[in-house]
């Protein structure tokens, strides 16, 4: 982000915010799982990110600040509220979960496939911060900042993400395995 | 035991969190250990799946332009009445200068053009070996002969107690149209005046006085609905005096 960030002094809000139009949409159909819901958020998003503009600080992150609107805007629509209640049992089944090996069988089957329904499957948290992280490639303070929480949960909670995202690819590879 | 500790420093290394020194503690124990070299490579590939799958959604095309079309418009709506304060006389100031320019430049290439042609015929006129076709100095022959020639006729001066003698005259073609051309000879000099029926179009925008054109002098005026141009290489009071004669008849 250090040139992103050293474009900001003269930047306007259309230089800074259309480039991340593609990124913005991705994630908030993740998010919503719904093409018009993600098309009223980033609208949303868009909308308010313009109107509080003047309260943004040239030189930080606009891009961490223009996510975190999308993900609070979100978490206050009604979508979000009901994703939220979800969030617990996720939580507790996937760290519940066994470690087994489930990259063995990211590398064998299609792996895209598998990989886009675990996530679908993942608790709001994990299937943002992996987002964030791995198809945004933030950086754990990037993360901190648009999920406004500590760096150090950053990494704790990617931990915890990454097993249940495991945990959702394994059971498939065990079920494909009693069949034979 | 020793992995365990390592392993929890692997999805850091892999998201190149890790300060350089951590991570080249980490990067000499994962040549030392297949085990967690393994875990390693297989969070790495995870990464790679996840940020593959991950980029799975593309917005239409309209919704692109819709969210394009709300951010570039509301980033000028905040001023736009200011901006055109500020605009809007100006544009009209250089509207203006342009159309005065134009129309003036048009007016000048056409007056250019009538005498640059008027030029063309006198000085032709003077090079031919026969410059008029009723070679007289008498007013009194030379108008007669125009009868049936031109679709008009004109008065021409007495030139009696003048330096002017006539010398002739021709019927002369400007712009498809005929015309009477006289030639005129003062202190060896020729002067042509022309007379052709006026054509609001093509010459409502020449200026009555004396002026300057391919550094001949030229006189021209308007009356009874006849174009007259006195043109010649003599002084511009030798053109004036002529003119006034012919105008005092017609």
């Amino acid at each position: 982000m250090e040139v992103a960030d050293a474009r900001l002094a003269g930047a306007t809000f259309e230089d800074l915010a259309l480039p991340l139009f593609d990124q913005l949409y991705n994630f908030a159909h993740w998010l919503t799982r719904d093409t018009a819901e993600a098309e009223d958020l980033v609208q949303e998003t868009y909308t308010k990110a313009l109107k509080g503009f003047s309260s943004f600080r040239a030189g930080t992150n606009f891009r961490a600040w223009i996510f975190r609107i999308l993900r609070n805007s979100f978490l206050t629509s009604r979508t979000g509220l009901r994703t939220k209640v979800t969030l617990d049992e996720d939580d507790a089944h996937a760290i519940a979960s066994p470690e087994p090996t489930p990259e063995e069988v990211l590398i064998e089957t299609s792996k895209r496939e598998q990989v886009q329904e675990a996530l679908t499957e993942l608790s709001v948290p994990f299937r943002e911060i992996l987002l964030l992280c791995e198809v945004e490639e933030m950086s754990y303070e990037e993360i901190a900042q648009v999920l406004a929480i500590a760096p150090g949960t950053v990494m704790s909670r990617l931990h915890r993400a990454r097993k249940a995202l495991r945990a959702a690819l394994t059971p498939k590879r065990k079920g494909g395995a009693r069949g034979v | 035991m020793a992995c365990e500790s390592w392993r929890n420093k692997l999805g850091a290394y892999a998201d190149g969190e890790l300060s350089s020194a951590e991570a080249n503690a980490v990067a000499a124990h994962l040549r030392e250990c297949a085990a967690c070299a393994s875990d390693a490579l297989a969070r790495v590939q995870m990464k790679r799946t996840v940020a593959a799958a991950g980029k799975r959604y593309e917005p239409s095309a309209e919704f692109r332009k819709k969210i394009r079309r709300s951010v570039t418009t509301t980033r000028h709506s905040g001023s736009s009445w200011l901006w055109w304060l500020v605009v809007a006389p100006a544009a009209l100031v250089l509207i203006l200068a342009i159309s005065m320019t134009l129309y003036v430049s048009r007016e000048r290439s056409q007056r250019q053009s009538v005498y640059g042609e008027l030029a063309d015929l006198h000085v032709a006129t003077l090079a031919s070996g026969n410059p008029v076709d009723v070679v007289s100095t008498d007013r009194h022959t030379v108008k007669p002969w125009f009868e049936g020639k031109i679709p008009f006729t004109f008065n021409l001066p007495e030139l009696q107690n003048t330096d002017f003698t006539l010398v002739g005259g021709r019927v002369a073609y400007m712009e498809q149209t005929p015309g009477a051309q006289l030639i005129y000879r003062i202190r060896k000099h020729e002067i042509s005046v022309f007379i052709f029926q006026d054509r609001a179009g093509e010459t409502a925008t020449l200026p009555s006085g004396p002026v300057q054109a391919f550094s001949f002098n030229v006189e021209s005026w308007k009356k009874n609905g006849l174009r007259y141009f006195v043109i010649g290489d003599v002084g511009g009071d030798d053109i004036k005096t002529l003119s006034k004669l012919l105008r005092d008849v017609a």
